[in-house]
Order: structure tokens, then sequence, then C-alpha cells
């Protein structure tokens, strides 16, 4: 059987600052980024959570009210750190930015109500990731009076991996914007940002076929935009029950029914015929998917990243979990 | 909580436009198939929009390359009682001919060079959406065919689909266009002195942000186009009206799972808010148990049977069944939670198939799981 190495977390990845989290659409994404912010900030660091795209997933994983636009505490971790979040709101953002040139007055909210500071934003879509990015970055090199970072490490509930380029390929985007003026400026220390050491962008992933697909793609991308992939983060895995050796035949579909038939028995069960079918449909159905994870395995492996795993929660993710999770990532060496 | 009949549904020559909505990842597009299959078979004269399939589940319905018509199905082995067309919406496409079709051609050229026309046909989010509607707009007046089965984009929010249109109104309607180049002459807006001054700002702040040029082909888009948007939005109308007709049937369908199932809900309480006719919810990919044998007795028989050290695929095979039967649990809470917030809405389950759909046998199970079969 072969297995995804798990190499875990890298000298190179833990002296990333910026910790960038993207996925397809429902492998828990932003599930995952908030374990990681936990995991980082275990130990008595100072952890950053940004959420770009306003669907307050933050407050409703760490169950809290809806996230203002600014720094909140929404966590403490087990030694001493914190977990604070922010909800990047892009109108706001656009504000503020430009109040450090223009004093708009109280013009702003009527702006914002009229839909102005949306159009804005929807006449050159690049402008979008610039103001979100730079945000980023802001919180990125912080300091406090005594020239110290306010924050450890930033992890980012990133838009999905479709999209992860555009996002952080701020180059591209400023493109479509003025070749001069303050954002101009700006940008630039954006991009030495992203493109440097002191970024990671991981991959969150099921091991289904489609996720899969989107990451090994989403990989080939980073690499074209020297963006620089971090680690593989193997979400919702859950245990192969059978033995290895079961599991081609019962993907087939043969599964030796006396043999189950007389386990069953020394185990004091006696079942009834349509029981026992229903359990070896249950057992191909089962293997079936151990095969088709075993292949997502061999695949993700080509792609020779680092790679750390979280189990399957049936129960579903509450805060309770979240730390459960982080504890897992810590355990394999997440810092 | 009632079982959804899709069967009643379909053969209601009444029934003239179905649409498949909910959060992106959950199946619409599959769901959209089955139910023109099953239409198809039984009947009716279908057609399919769908909007981005996966590449098997396009080659299943003989999709081979994109095109922006409806062309009929034929694979071996399909031979329907009615009839069935396919389509894959291509939202430039679409695009280019309503601004071909409204404007005369010299017009249309000056539109379609635009840079700004460029963008927003292209990356606006919400002109998908426009796009389909406007596509079913089209499908509908066309009358070759009596069923028009609709999948809608892939968003995060299913509401994006009722939303979108209007954000693309407002950016084509030229107001904050004019606002934003001579912020001066935009009167009648009732906009006060001091907010007037600060656009006067804001204008500036824009241009010297997104550059001149941008706001001056926006700006040149947005004259060319001004005497075509009364068209359009007469279009959206109607199409909005279309959905709001006794006609049409919305399927929403989710996953079980919460962001899904949440998703679903916000929908289904839209529709109700706007006056949209509800056919039901599909529940995609769930994982009935299919042995009545109790988690707890499983996993004791399991125990029993490791510390003895014998029997290891019997033990495999009762630790397998005790994961199924939690997962089977987890699923039906999170649906009980769906039905007790919306007790009048019709139920389908489909049960997760072992391979991803890649051929018709494949929508015509689906089709039967949904008709509860």
């Amino acid at each position: 059987m072969v297995t995804t190495p798990v190499v875990g977390w890298t000298e190179q990845i833990a002296r990333a600052r910026l910790h960038v989290v993207t996925g397809k659409g429902g492998t828990g994404k932003s599930t995952v980024a908030g374990a990681l912010a936990l995991a980082l900030a275990t130990g008595g660091k100072r952890v950053l959570l940004v959420e770009v795209e306003g669907r307050q997933g933050i407050a409703a994983l760490f169950d809290t009210q809806p996230l203002p636009y600014s720094e909140e505490k929404v966590a403490s971790a087990p030694g001493g750190g914190e977990v604070r979040a922010l909800h990047v709101d892009v109108e706001a953002a656009l504000l503020e930015y430009l109040s450090m040139f223009y004093n708009l007055g109280f013009a702003g909210r009527t702006l914002r109500k009229m839909g102005a500071i949306e159009f804005a934003t929807t006449l050159a879509p690049g402008l979008r990731d610039v103001l979100l990015t730079g945000k980023i970055k802001e919180c990125v090199t912080r300091t406090d009076d005594t020239g110290r970072h306010v924050y450890d490490a930033v992890v980012v509930d990133a838009p999905p991996t479709g999209r992860i380029v555009k996002f952080l390929d701020v180059t591209k985007a400023m493109a479509d914007l003025a070749k001069v003026g303050p954002i101009k400026g700006q940008s630039d220390g954006v991009v030495r940002l992203l493109h440097s050491g002191d970024t990671a962008v991981h991959l969150v992933t099921l091991l289904e076929e489609m996720p899969v697909r989107e990451t090994i793609e989403a990989v080939e991308e980073l690499d074209g935009a020297d963006l620089r992939p971090g680690a593989i983060l193997l979400n919702r895995v859950r245990p192969p029950r059978l033995p290895a050796r079961s599991v081609t035949a019962a993907a087939d579909g043969r599964v030796d029914a006396s043999r189950v038939r007389a386990g069953l028995q020394a185990a004091g069960l006696a079942l009834s015929e349509g029981v026992l079918d229903g359990l070896v449909e249950e057992t191909v159905e089962h293997a079936i998917r151990v095969q088709a994870e075993q292949r997502a395995r061999e695949q993700l492996a080509e792609i020779d990243l680092p790679a750390v795993e979280l189990p399957e929660q049936v129960d579903g993710i509450d805060v309770g979990t979240l730390y459960e999770l982080a504890e897992v990532l810590v355990d394999q060496g997440v810092r | 909580m009632s079982p959804l009949e899709i069967d009643t549904l379909i053969d209601d020559p009444d029934t003239r436009v179905i649409v498949c909505c909910g959060s992106g990842g959950v199946g619409k597009t599959t769901t959209a198939a089955s139910i023109a299959v099953r239409a198809a078979e039984r009947g009716r004269a279908t057609v399919v929009l769908t909007i981005d399939p996966a590449r098997r589940l396009a080659q299943a319905l003989g999709l081979a390359e994109l095109g922006n018509v409806p062309r009929e199905v034929s694979v071996a082995g399909f031979e329907p009682k009615g009839s069935l067309s396919a389509m894959m919406l291509d939202m430039r496409r679409t695009f280019d001919d309503m601004v071909i079709a409204h404007a005369g051609e010299k017009r249309a050229e000056e539109v379609l060079a635009n840079p700004f026309y460029r963008t927003i046909s292209s990356s606006f989010s919400g002109t998908q959406e426009y796009m389909a509607m406007e596509k079913l707009g089209q499908l509908a007046a066309d009358g070759t065919w009596d069923l028009i089965v609709v999948d809608t984009p892939p968003s995060r929010s299913a509401l994006d689909f009722l939303d979108a249109p209007q954000r693309l109104s407002t950016a084509l309607d030229g107001r904050m266009i004019k606002l934003l180049t001579a912020p001066a002459r935009a009167g009648g807006w009732g906009i006060r002195k001091v907010v007037s001054a600060g656009f006067g700002l804001f204008a500036k702040a824009v241009s010297t942000i997104v550059g001149g040029q941008l706001l001056a082909d926006a700006s040149a888009f947005v004259q060319a186009f001004d005497g075509m948007f009364g068209g359009f939005r007469e279009r959206a109308r109607k199409t909005y009206e279309l959905l709001r007709s006794s006609g049409t049937a919305f399927v929403v369908v989710a996953a079980p799972e919460p962001d899904a199932l949440r998703e679903a809900s916000y929908f289904v309480e839209r529709l109700a808010e706007e006056s949209m006719p509800l056919a039901g919810l599909v529940v995609n990919r769930t994982h009935p148990v299919l042995a009545q044998l109790p988690a707890a007795k499983a996993l004791g028989a399991a125990e029993n049977l490791e510390a003895s050290g014998g029997a290891p695929l019997a033990a495999a095979v009762l630790r397998l069944h005790a994961d199924r039967v939690a997962l089977a649990q987890r699923e039906r809470r999170l649906i009980a939670r769906f039905t007790k917030a919306h007790p009048a809405v019709s139920l389908a389950h489909v049960p997760a198939l072992a391979a991803d759909v890649h051929d018709l046998a494949g929508l015509r199970d689906i089709g039967d799981q949904l008709a509860g079969g």
C-alpha cells in the first residue's frame, strides 16, 4: 500500500510568517485555517486569522458574534497564545485606504450606501485583490513600539484553489490599475512579501478525485507564478477498515460472505441473510472508496510536497473539535 | 414532510421550467441532467441548459465540445419517448449575441471592442447568472421545447442566481459612471451638498487608483450601451416574471452538510419571499444504512473478535458498518434540522454513488432515486 509520505511541517514552512490557506470549495478550508491558527498560537504565540471573502465563517467557526472590521480576540491557545481574527471588508478597506490620502469627510458612508464603492471595485476587478493583499501585508509587517512584530504569524482563509493565483498575483492585477500613484508604491511591497520565504501557500484537499485534481493544478499554477506552495493539508481522512489484502477483491464485489458469516457467528452474532447482504454491500462501497483514496494519495505523492493529515469529525465541527484538530497538527510538527 | 413527487412534476404538461439551484459542489448539474433524461424518456420535449458540467458528465450527454445552442442528445441506447437536447452556456458568446441583437452593427462593433466591455463580459461576478437568465428567456421564447431544465452557476451562495443580475444592472445602467466621470453634472440624485463634495474627491481618488484610461473606456462603453440598456432590462424583467409563473418549479439541491443545508434554507426562504414556486429539496450523496444492525452491537462484536485475534475480515466489516451508522445518523440530524425549520418542503434523497456519473445509465439511476425508487 502506497501512502503519502507524511513528512509534516518542514523547517522552511516553519519560518514562514504568512500562511495562506486555499482549497477547493467544500474541502473544509475555513475549518483547517482556524485549526492551523490555533496550532501556530500554541505555546504563547500571537496569531491573526484573516478572512477575505465576506462570509463571516470565522465567527461561525469560533462561535462568536459576526466580526467587525477590526482585530478581535476569538480564542486562547494552549500555553498562553492567542488567536485574533479579522474580517476584511473590501469596501471598508478601500475607504480606509482612500482616507490615507484624501479627506472624504462624512461622504464615505453615503457613497457606500449608494453602491459607489462596490462599483469602483467592479470597474477594476484587480483592485479588490490589491486592497485585500495590501491589508494582509500591513498586518504581517506591523510592529509595536519596540520594533517587534505584533503578530508571530498571520493565517489567511483565502479564496478557493480556482482563484488563488489570481488573488496572490498582485503584479498582474496592477496591470489593470494606475501605473503611478500611491497604490503602485504600496503594491511593490506586497509583491515582495508574497513571493518571499515569509509566505507559504497551503492547500487543503480531501482524498477525492476532483479536489486532488484541483490541488495539483493549483500547485502548477503557483509554481508558474513564482509563488511558494507550502504543505498539503489532507482533511477529513477516514480510517481504512478493511485489511489491505482484501480491498481490491472487495472493490470488485468479491466479499467472502461465508467467511464474514463465520466470523460474525464466532462473535456471537447470528444475522439474517438480509442483514448479511447489507453488510456485504456496505463493505463493497467502503472498498471502492478506499481504492479511490489510495489513487488520490498516489497522485498527491507525485507533487512531492510536505503533508499533514486531519481526521474526519463525524459529529461535525465545534470549538472543542477545533482545539482537537489543532492538537493533531501540533503533533505532526506544526509550529 | 412529504416526498418530492418528481414524476408528477415532470409529467404535468403545465410544468415548463425546472430550475435546479443550490450552493456550489452539491451536484446541481448532475441533478438537472438526470431530471432532463427522465423527462425525455417519459415523453417530454426537453432541453437542459447546463452551466459548467464536469467533463465526463458532458460526455454522457454527448456534449464533446462547447456549443452555445442546444443540440439533440444522440447516444447509443437512448431512445426517449420524447426528446432531449442539451447545451452548455457560453457566457461571453451569449453576451456578444445580445449586444449584436440590440445594437446596430456599427455600434455593436464599438461595444465589443471596448476593454471595459471585455472585463464586464468575462470576469464580472454576476455576468454568468445574468446570461443564464438571458439564455433561459431565449429558450422559452423559441418554443421548440415544452420543458426546459436549467442548471445554475456554481456560486458560493444559491442566492446569487437571483441577486447577481441586479448587480450587473447597476454596473451597466450608467449612473455610476456618469457620477464618476462628471460628478458635477450628475444632478437629480438628491445628493446633499456635503456628499457631493465628497463624491468629487472620491471620483478623483478612484480615477487616481484605477487610472484615467479605464474610466474613459467605461464612459465610452456606457455611452455606446445607453440605448440598448432599456431592452436589456426589459428582457431580464420578462425572464424574472417567467421564474415567478406557475409553470416554473425550483428544485433546491444540497449535500447533507451543514453549509449546504444552511444555504438551502436561505434559498427556500427567499423563494417564498419572492413568491417563486418551490418543488422541493433534493439531498444528494446521502449514506443510508444498508444493514439493520445497531452500531453499539457491531462495535462490541468487533472488539471481541479483535481481542481473540480471529476473523479480521468480519471485524473490519463490523467496524465499517458502525462508521456508516454514525455517518447516516449525522446526515439524518442535519436534514431533520432543515425539515424542522421548513416542514412544508418536500424531500428526495439520492444516495452517494460509488463513482462519478459518466454515462446515461448513471443519470437514469439518479432519476430513479429521485423518483423514490
